[in-house]
């Protein structure tokens, strides 16, 4: 089952290209402080690659040993089969677009573009060309004479991008590309880096605290915490298979619940949840055995709400505690009888008149969700 | 809801309660004293005593006490005095010499401190701490003090000249031998020990303007190929040039009409403006010459700070463009 999901996903990430970044057990360590701990990630051509965590797990330090800004303390990186170890940034095939752009102030837009060019062994009129043709590729051209202090923070991002892209890297990094953008011009310009990336062909790497920019931008992610990558793969294998606690509580919300196997029978198990007061029926995980202690995880968008007992396996009472309206969706808190509270989702399909809704306050509702739905932890 | 009204009255009441010293004190009579008052010292203790040496300088010189009058035999706006400051040699070259020597200086300064004030900026918070005070330190001890004890040091028969005069003597073919190297008296003291005085004024200013500095656009242009010395030429350097203007003003204006460092080490036969200014007014008593002197020093010093000005008010308004 497993396995046919793997094929399935990969079918979406480019295929058929060997590794073309290989960080290979590196280990960063300030003093006694372990920012990044033996990480070992492949990365293909062409892809668009997220580090995804929360400040301090390490994320920015691997970005910055990969432009050469710091030495690994353990450890080899390979970009293109060639070991980037004392290989300074300066001459590393890497460019990278920083958080804050750090644009130069005193250069104009063109100037700025052109700044690695000028290590390029290429004519003045080649030169330029670049330059118009990144300028025509972020659409700068008619601010090609302004300083970065006159244009607007967008436009800024964009040549901080074609700065980078100009002298066509192996490997561009993006450092929180979009934080500093308004919630508009993020979206906007979300879509706009795609397509750049598949005009140029780059390989791209992005680092992001922001869960929802590493989904929709990348092909796949690595979510990182305390210097070590937890789990890697395509976003949807991250949300919908998450193969710890900690990434299917980074990613989107989550209600984990303790329980123990009861019963293993080809691919569904039972699980016994004390908080569900008996058995519930989930998609099994290769290597658990009945009498195991296991962590059941349920997303609130995976599970039905109604007033009547569903027909079914899985069928758990509760009172409505809490509730939220966002229009398009309804956000209940459900109570179980064990005092656990629990979210649901739930996508409000047709028109409700005030006191229609499916729960209100202090409602007995049923709760109730398919076995393939819950998502099985064992760490 | 509640809680709304009840702070309606009281706010009124209190507006009430202040109408008194309160509404006295925010008259806007006040903030106009207060902005005032920079203006007024500058002009009871600038523009005044300014004015007083212009009128002196058109004034005509005559044996009274004090040695000079307006009008009697002569116009009233006698420039007499300086027709003499352009047409004798001994001003023009005082002048030549000061700037020449304070050119010197401030290069010597810019120099050395660059360096001192870029590695201020690149050791860790604790080091740093140590090595401004370092810097600042010379001037718990008298400036006087430190004066003379240059003299001690280059004079003929100390043991730094005795020194260098051995080292240059092994060096150097047997028929060039020297006894001693003169370096009292010689503008190159002057330059020395005026460099040494005015080193901090250099690198402070300087270290202001390059730690503020964002190390990323280093490393960004590191990032796109530049080696560590072309980053320093490409960013650091363009960037930090209102520090350099700042620490150069600093130096130069007052290297320029320095009194005591010439006086003490200097080349007697050479005079500098600040040695003419003395000269004129506490030996010669010709207080017009020196009131002359001294206008045209500050003309001449007033051009390189508008100068300033303009580029410092030119950097602020970018910075001000910037959200």
């Amino acid at each position: 089952m497993q396995a046919s999901i793997q094929t399935a996903l990969d079918a979406v990430a480019p295929q058929d290209v060997a590794p073309f970044i290989r960080i290979e057990g590196v280990t960063k360590r300030f003093g006694t402080f372990t920012a990044v701990s033996s990480v070992t990630l492949d990365i293909k051509k062409g892809e668009i690659f997220a580090l995804l965590g929360g400040s301090g797990c390490g994320k920015t330090t691997l970005l910055r040993m990969l432009a050469g800004f710091e030495t690994p303390t353990e450890g080899r990186i390979f970009i293109d089969g060639q070991d980037m170890t004392g290989v300074p940034a300066y001459e590393r095939p890497v460019h990278m677009m920083f958080q804050s752009y750090a644009l130069f102030p005193h250069m104009t837009v063109e100037k700025n573009v052109a700044y690695g060019l000028k290590h390029e062994r290429m004519t003045d009129a080649e030169r330029k060309a670049r330059v118009r043709e990144m300028l025509e590729l972020v659409q700068l051209t008619q601010f090609s004479h302004r300083k970065p202090h006159q244009i607007s923070g967008g436009q800024r991002q964009r040549v901080a991008l074609a700065r980078a892209l100009a002298r066509q890297p192996k490997l561009l990094l993006l450092d929180e590309p979009l934080a500093a953008l308004d919630k508009k011009l993020r979206e906007h310009t979300q879509f706009e880096l795609m397509d750049i990336q598949d005009k140029t062909g780059t390989t791209f790497m992005v680092v992001t605290h922001d869960q929802e920019e590493a989904m929709i931008l990348s092909n796949r992610i690595a979510v990182m915490d305390k210097g070590e990558v937890k789990q890697v793969g395509t976003p949807t294998e991250i949300y919908e298979y998450p193969d710890s606690r900690f990434v299917a509580g980074f990613i989107g919300s989550i209600t984990f619940f303790d329980g123990k196997v009861a019963s293993v029978t080809g691919d569904t198990a039972m699980i016994e949840v004390p908080d569900f007061g008996g058995q519930v029926s989930a998609r099994a995980i290769p290597g658990i055995s009945a009498g195991q202690d296991i962590t059941l995880a349920l997303r609130p968008e995976k599970i039905a709400i109604g007033r009547t007992k569903p027909e079914g396996p899985n069928a758990i009472e509760g009172t409505v505690d809490d509730l939220g309206y966002f229009g398009k969706d309804s956000l209940y808190k459900v109570k179980l009888g064990s005092g656990k509270v629990l979210s649901v989702l739930s996508v409000n399909g047709r028109r409700v008149g005030e006191g229609e809704r499916v729960a209100d306050w202090e409602d007995r509702v049923w709760l109730s969700f398919d076995p393939g739905a819950a998502i099985l932890l064992t760490q | 809801m509640t809680e709304l009204s009840a702070t309606g009255p009281k706010t009124t009441r209190k507006a009430a309660r202040r109408s008194g010293l309160a509404r006295w004190f925010n008259r806007r009579g006040w903030s106009d004293i207060t902005i005032a008052t920079p203006y007024l010292w500058l002009l009871i203790f600038f523009l005044v005593p300014f004015l007083i040496v212009i009128a002196m300088s058109v004034a005509t010189r005559t044996p009274t006490s004090p040695p000079f009058s307006f009008g009697g035999d002569h116009p009233l706006i006698n420039t007499a005095t300086y027709e003499r400051l352009f047409s004798d040699s001994l001003y023009i070259r005082a002048f030549l010499t000061s700037i020449r020597n304070a050119a010197f200086a401030t290069f010597l300064c810019l120099l050395i401190g660059y360096p001192m004030a870029l590695g201020l900026t690149r050791v860790s918070k604790s080091w740093r701490n140590i090595l401004l005070m370092l810097v600042i330190l010379p001037f718990w001890t008298s400036f006087l003090l430190r004066v003379y004890a240059w003299m001690g040091l280059m004079g003929n028969n100390s043991w730094f000249n005795k020194l260098l005069t051995s080292a240059y003597n092994m060096m150097m073919p047997e028929e060039w031998a020297l006894r001693s190297i003169q370096m009292m008296n010689t503008n190159f003291a002057v330059v020395l020990v005026t460099v040494y005085s005015y080193l901090p004024f250099m690198i402070l200013p300087l270290y202001a303007n390059l730690e503020k500095l964002d190390m990323t656009l280093n490393e960004a242009a590191e990032d796109l190929g530049s080696r560590p010395f072309r980053v320093f030429l490409d960013v650091t350097l363009p960037l930090s040039v209102p520090g350099i203007v700042a620490g150069g003003l600093l130096v130069f204006i007052p290297a320029s009409g320095e009194l005591i460092i010439p006086g003490l080490v200097g080349n007697p036969s050479q005079p500098m403006i600040g040695r003419v200014i003395q000269d004129e007014f506490a030996s010669a008593r010709d207080w017009p010459m020196a009131s002359a002197v001294a206008v045209a020093l500050l003309l001449l010093l007033v051009v390189p700070m508008m100068l300033y000005t303009y580029f410092d008010a030119k950097a602020h308004e970018k910075k001000a463009m910037e959200p």
